[in-house]
């Protein structure tokens, strides 16, 4: 007796009798209808309901209807509109189809037509909402966390990670730069038992021997010169969480024997302290390096890289899963849209083809780093090839080598921005004093990037 | 209009919704409701007059007209109704197959005319209109769709009806 699902109409005419007759026309067959008699009061409706279509009298005082269809669809640009007029003319209909709108109607209409316009919206309405639905289940099938893949491997690999964060295994993730080691460390502690403890992420690389072992096994008051307090180690600071060893292939020989003792005896001591500190932490490491060959060089001792290697997961690299890249680039396209509060809805054919044939070298990062400046630089709701700007393409007519001061500046901006631009973690991650890093700061005109605009 | 449409028609309506029914004395169509642009009568203003004459034993009032028909919006309609209310109008008009440049044929009138009346008459009743094509309810904006609907209320917009005439009463 019902329709299937309540279809929401807004009716907007200045003139009274047609908001009542088309109102209680509509209300006939079903249709949830709410009548306003301008383009300002229509505004003023629209957040407040879920609307499916506006019927909008072309002529009104104050803002017509082509000019309410262009403020409807800076906050709704799927909103489906149809324009209505007593006066037909070639070039106002011409005009309001231009912008927008789904269909044109001469006052009066012949009920057939309307009636028959209605039901292929109502149809067109419930193939989105199904092909919305669709997807979101598609994806949920693709998806560990904040990881994204339909490549066969990295659903196996998924599939690893789930067993794997039930037990307290040591686990190697290997990858090359940028391909989400951390981001599946991540979500190996998500699905374990510990979820609930800290998940602390060490990058070995950044910090110099010293550092590094202060950072992960803290040190006792007055241990070396500058210690004025007991800090805690990550090790400490992971206690029933996680920790995670980021680049474990960079760590000195020294140590590398300091952490095969505590992976063996599940114990360690702060610097410059006696008290043995047992711990209960998870360790996950990561590297881009190939350690098999770093132990034959004598670079990495074999022992720990069995201790570390209990199990192993090896991330391919996105060159390797180029069916990955239109899953990421949607994926990171909604995710930039929500940060940005842009309404891009896709890539055109051509910059696809482009993204879809490069080397990646930065693998997943790099790709999500060139969605983000496409988002950013998007004239329309559409990514087209001139916004897709490819840094790491080699060979090409306009590459050129960055000089070593871009390479610092970046980098420099990188580690501000990891440390959320605490000077002193950031001068510390990048070994130099506070100082010379307001310096340089100032050298290179770097500023703190703002908050990104949150979508309504 | 023919003498014979209002008392057949009575007796019809009466047998579908198990409902006595009277005829009034005809009212005259409000004049401002006729369109001298279009030539037609504007369905939503004669619905007005007729609520300022319901008897007081009435509980629904269906008047029928010779008129065609209109809202402002739409170029004609078989009829209109008041949504959960208590009137209803129908017009003749383009029920007639001599609309249509055809001949005649009673019986077709007959059937179309006993399927509009009772369709507005279900709007009364709050029925919005109806997916089955069986019904009576189903939306028909042509003589086309009247004639291929069902001449009935479904099972569940039965229900409906019956909800507020007593069980097993309405057709």
């Amino acid at each position: 007796m019902t329709m299937e699902k309540s279809v929401n109409i807004m009716v907007v005419d200045d003139e009274e009798i047609v908001r009542d007759s088309l109102g209680a026309w509509l209300e006939e067959d079903g249709y949830h209808v709410e009548s306003v008699e301008s383009g300002k009061k229509a505004l003023e409706l629209l957040p407040t309901r879920d609307w499916d279509l506006m019927l909008v009298d072309l002529k009104m005082p104050g803002m017509d209807g082509i000019q309410l269809m262009d403020e409807v669809r800076k906050t709704c640009p799927d909103m489906l509109v149809i324009i209505m007029t007593a006066y037909a003319t070639v070039d106002t209909a011409v005009k309001a189809m231009k912008k927008g709108a789904y269909d044109y109607f001469v006052k009066p209409f012949n009920p057939d037509d309307i009636s028959l316009t209605i039901r292929k919206i109502v149809e067109h309405h419930k193939l989105v909402q199904e092909n919305l639905f669709l997807r979101k289940e598609l994806k949920k099938q693709y998806k560990l966390r904040d990881m994204i893949s339909k490549n066969e491997k990295m659903l196996e690999i998924f599939e690893l990670a789930k067993t794997v964060a039930k037990s307290s295994s040591t686990v190697l993730i290997q990858g090359e730069s940028g391909t989400g080691k951390e981001l599946l460390a991540r979500a190996i502690h998500d699905e374990s038992p510990r979820s609930e403890a800290p998940f602390i992420s060490v990058s070995c690389a950044s910090l110099t021997e010293s550092l590094l072992e202060s950072e992960l096994f803290g040190h006792e008051k007055g241990a070396f010169t500058g210690a004025s307090a007991i800090k805690r180690g990550k090790l400490e600071l992971a206690q029933d969480g996680t920790l995670f060893l980021d680049e474990i292939g960079d760590i000195s020989l020294k140590l590398q024997m300091d952490l095969l003792r505590v992976l063996e005896q599940k114990e360690f001591r702060r610097v410059g302290g006696s008290d043995l500190i047992s711990i209960s932490s998870r360790i996950l490491a990561a590297t881009n390096r190939d350690l098999k060959k770093a132990i034959e060089e004598g670079r990495f001792r074999a022992d720990l890289f069995y201790r570390l290697n209990v199990i192993s997961i090896n991330i391919p690299p996105l060159r390797d899963r180029r069916e990955d890249i239109p899953l990421l680039v949607e994926h990171f396209i909604e995710k930039f849209n929500i940060e940005m509060g842009k309404q891009i809805r896709g890539v055109s054919e051509g910059a696809m083809r482009i993204l879809m044939y490069n080397e990646w070298p930065g693998n997943a990062r790099e790709l999500r780093n060139v969605i983000e400046r496409a988002v950013v630089v998007a004239k329309g709701n559409v990514i087209t090839e001139s916004d897709v700007s490819l840094p790491s393409a080699s060979g090409g007519p306009n590459h050129r080598a960055k000089t070593l001061e871009e390479i610092e500046k970046d980098h420099i901006r990188v580690v501000l921005n990891e440390n959320q631009w605490n000077i002193v973690r950031s001068a510390l991650a990048l070994g130099i004093d506070r100082v010379t890093l307001y310096n340089k700061i100032k050298k290179f005109d770097l500023k703190k990037e703002g908050n990104p605009v949150k979508a309504c | 209009m023919e003498q014979w449409i209002l008392q057949w028609l009575g007796k019809e309506m009466g047998d579908c919704l198990a409902a006595t029914v009277k005829s009034m004395p005809a009212i005259p169509v409000p004049p401002g409701s006729y369109e001298a642009g279009r030539n037609q009568y504007y369905s939503t203003r004669i619905l007005k007059e007729m609520l300022k004459e319901v008897p007081e034993d009435a509980e629904k009032l269906l008047g029928v007209t010779d008129k065609d028909l209109c809202i402002p919006i739409l170029t004609y309609v078989f009829g209109e109704a008041q949504l959960g209310g208590t009137a209803a109008v129908v017009s003749l008009a383009r029920l007639r197959q001599e609309h249509y440049g055809l001949a005649p044929d009673r019986e077709l009138f007959k059937e179309r005319l006993r399927k509009e009346c009772l369709h507005e008459l279900g709007h009364t009743f709050g029925l919005i209109h109806c997916q089955s094509r069986e019904c009576v309810m189903y939306l028909s904006n042509t003589v086309v769709d009247v004639d291929g609907k069902g001449r009935n209320f479904c099972r569940s917009c039965r229900m409906v009806v019956e909800s507020q005439t007593g069980p097993g009463r309405a057709t």
